[in-house]
């Protein structure tokens, strides 16, 4: 139920993102979402990718920090209130989120929202149980 | 155990016996080299002194410094006291920042630089009875020759074996029975390595004590390689401009630093900034006079070493004023906000931060008039987080850290591993931006 996530330590140094993007390009792997989280001095750039150990693999080579999480991906209706409605879920069962991103995939009727809780079990069972629909890692490297 | 002595009376004389020596050979190389060393002569008249306002220690102060760049400006032997005919021997130093330092020695210097060798090995707890496997190279460099007079001395038997070709030297340890090893710190964590991979077993060795030195090593290296060779490590100072190894020795039955033979060389701490001398106890330059040496004696020399000496009477009785170990040097310096900060410090604050690589570069800029200092760092895999509040948690603990050991607040600077470039000898750790 838990889909890996790869962060890699952003330097603040111009170019460095391009130089990751041409990386995973000659790598032939294609990025699935992605999101960056920033202060004034470094940020992380955390990605969904069809190949995860390659991609980590490769950016290692060219000299990135990288690291591996687990995340979950929560598929709703791409519609109004899709997002709310998962998190007054989690709201009610008082879980922290540490951060999310979302992407919409290709057929454009859903929404994906990737998770990174505090709590990782007891989240996916409070979500499973509210009836929401948890990808696996296979079904989200392949949408 | 009774502590040995190669020279008992002086090595144990009391403060003022040892102070009414040095002021007398004091004012007697003084002397001398007013009269036969024009560089010497030149920068006394400058200073307006004369030999005759030497009249107590305190007025060593007056002196002016000799700096290395002296030694360069008057290569190879314009600073010698005496005519060529009288000098036996030269040695010279590596010279990896410019034209190498000549030194001179006369027959008596030889005979003294043995005598105080000897009293090293002593201190450091060598006998007659032992088999010196004397690893420092043979050559211009002074170790090795050095350590080899001084260990004939004494008495022991010498094996000259030189540096490298580590397997040669670890056959002949076994066979020889070698019991006392001179070296180079990190070339004895050579040997205790190669012989891992020969399948040697240091307990069956009858090796007892490491003598190292000729640069500069941390006391967990110290730990290392007492536990990997089985044997008691002692740390020995010394530099070719003031004679070479036995200018100070650490003792076997220590209470901590190294014995400066002060009968001979009289030692100063002073602040590198002011030059000004510093009382004992506090952290400076270490500055040399050679009180007794005839070719080449040095007048207030700066070793650009960083120590303290301090006066307390040892463990072993000795007297003679101990020395820290060396823990920077002076050119790497730098002046923040009014603060002396030396990278080794920084370094320290690192190793003893998990997952941190001990790479890292200081960067010195001026806001105004202001000093920022930047600490670029390394992030390895191991410390990494996805999570920005453990990242900024990391970056403020090492600032925390840094700011409680130098006293100075920097900005520390998360960077990529292996960005920084790696040394290939000397290590470019500072860049310094400002323009004063």
């Amino acid at each position: 139920m838990r889909v890996e996530q790869i962060a890699v330590f952003l330097e603040n140094k111009s170019g460095r993102l391009a130089e990751i993007a041409e990386i995973l390009a000659e790598a032939g792997i294609n990025i699935r979402a992605l999101s960056v989280a920033d202060t004034a001095d470094f940020g992380i750039l955390r990605l969904i990718v069809d190949k995860v150990s390659e991609a980590e693999a490769a950016l290692r080579a060219g000299g990135f920090t990288v690291g591996k999480t687990n995340v979950i991906a929560v598929e709703v209706p791409d519609k109004t209130g899709g997002l709310a409605m998962v998190l007054k879920a989690i709201r009610e069962t008082g879980l922290n989120v540490e951060y999310m991103y979302a992407f919409v995939n290709k057929t454009g009727e859903n929404a994906v929202l990737i998770f990174r809780f505090d709590e990782m079990d007891r989240a996916i069972e409070a979500l499973q149980a509210e009836g929401f629909t948890i990808l696996r890692s296979s079904q989200i490297y392949n949408l | 155990m009774t502590t040995q002595y190669w020279q008992e009376e002086i090595e144990t004389l009391p403060r003022p016996g040892l102070e009414s020596i040095q002021l007398t050979r004091l004012r007697k190389v003084v002397e001398r080299v007013f009269r036969t060393v024009e560089p010497y002569r030149r920068k006394m008249k400058e200073a307006g002194i004369t030999p005759e306002h030497i009249t107590s220690l305190d007025d060593l102060a007056l002196l002016p410094f000799t700096l290395k760049d002296d030694l360069r400006q008057n290569y190879p032997f314009g600073m010698f006291t005496v005519d060529m005919s009288e000098v036996v021997r030269v040695h010279a130093s590596s010279g990896t920042t410019g034209k190498p330092t000549v030194v001179g020695y006369t027959r008596a210097d030889i005979e003294l630089w043995a005598d105080l060798m000897a009293r090293a090995l002593v201190c450091g707890g060598a006998t007659t009875g032992d088999m010196v496997h004397n690893a420092y190279g043979y050559g211009l460099f002074t170790g090795g020759l050095g350590a080899h007079y001084g260990a004939e001395k004494l008495g022991a038997t010498v094996i000259p074996v030189s540096g490298g070709n580590t397997k040669r030297q670890i056959t002949i340890m076994v066979d020889f029975r070698s019991t006392v090893l001179l070296s180079t710190p990190s070339y004895a964590l050579n040997l205790a390595d190669a012989m891992a991979e020969m399948g040697i077993d240091p307990e069956s060795l009858a090796l007892r004590v490491g003598i190292f030195g000729a640069e500069p090593w941390s006391e967990s290296m110290r730990t290392e390689v007492e536990r990997k060779l089985s044997i008691k490590a002692v740390d020995i100072y010394g530099l070719s401009e003031v004679i070479g190894p036995g200018v100070a020795m650490e003792c076997l039955d220590s209470s901590g630093g190294m014995h400066v033979f002060e009968d001979h060389f009289l030692p100063e701490i002073i602040d590198p900034v002011t030059g000004a001398v510093l009382p004992p106890g506090e952290k400076g330059e270490l500055v040399f006079t050679a009180l007794t040496k005839e070719a080449f004696p040095v007048i207030r020399y700066r070793t650009k070493d960083i120590c303290r000496l301090f006066y307390e009477t040892c463990r072993c009785g000795r007297t003679l004023v101990r020395m820290d170990k060396v823990t920077g040097r002076s050119d790497d310096m730098l002046i923040i906000r009014g603060v002396n900060v030396f990278p080794s410090q920084i370094e320290h604050v690192l190793v003893g931060t998990d997952g941190v690589e001990p790479h890292y570069r200081i960067i010195v800029e001026r806001e105004g008039a202001l000093d920022k200092m930047t600490v670029e760092v390394e992030v390895s895999d191991s410390l990494f987080s996805d999570e920005i509040k453990e990242l900024e948690q990391l970056r403020r603990r090492i600032t925390h850290d840094i700011k409680d050991i130098l006293g100075v607040t920097c900005r520390v600077q998360l960077v990529n591993p292996r960005s920084i470039t790696r040394s290939e000898g000397k290590a470019q750790r500072v860049i310094d931006r400002r323009h004063i």
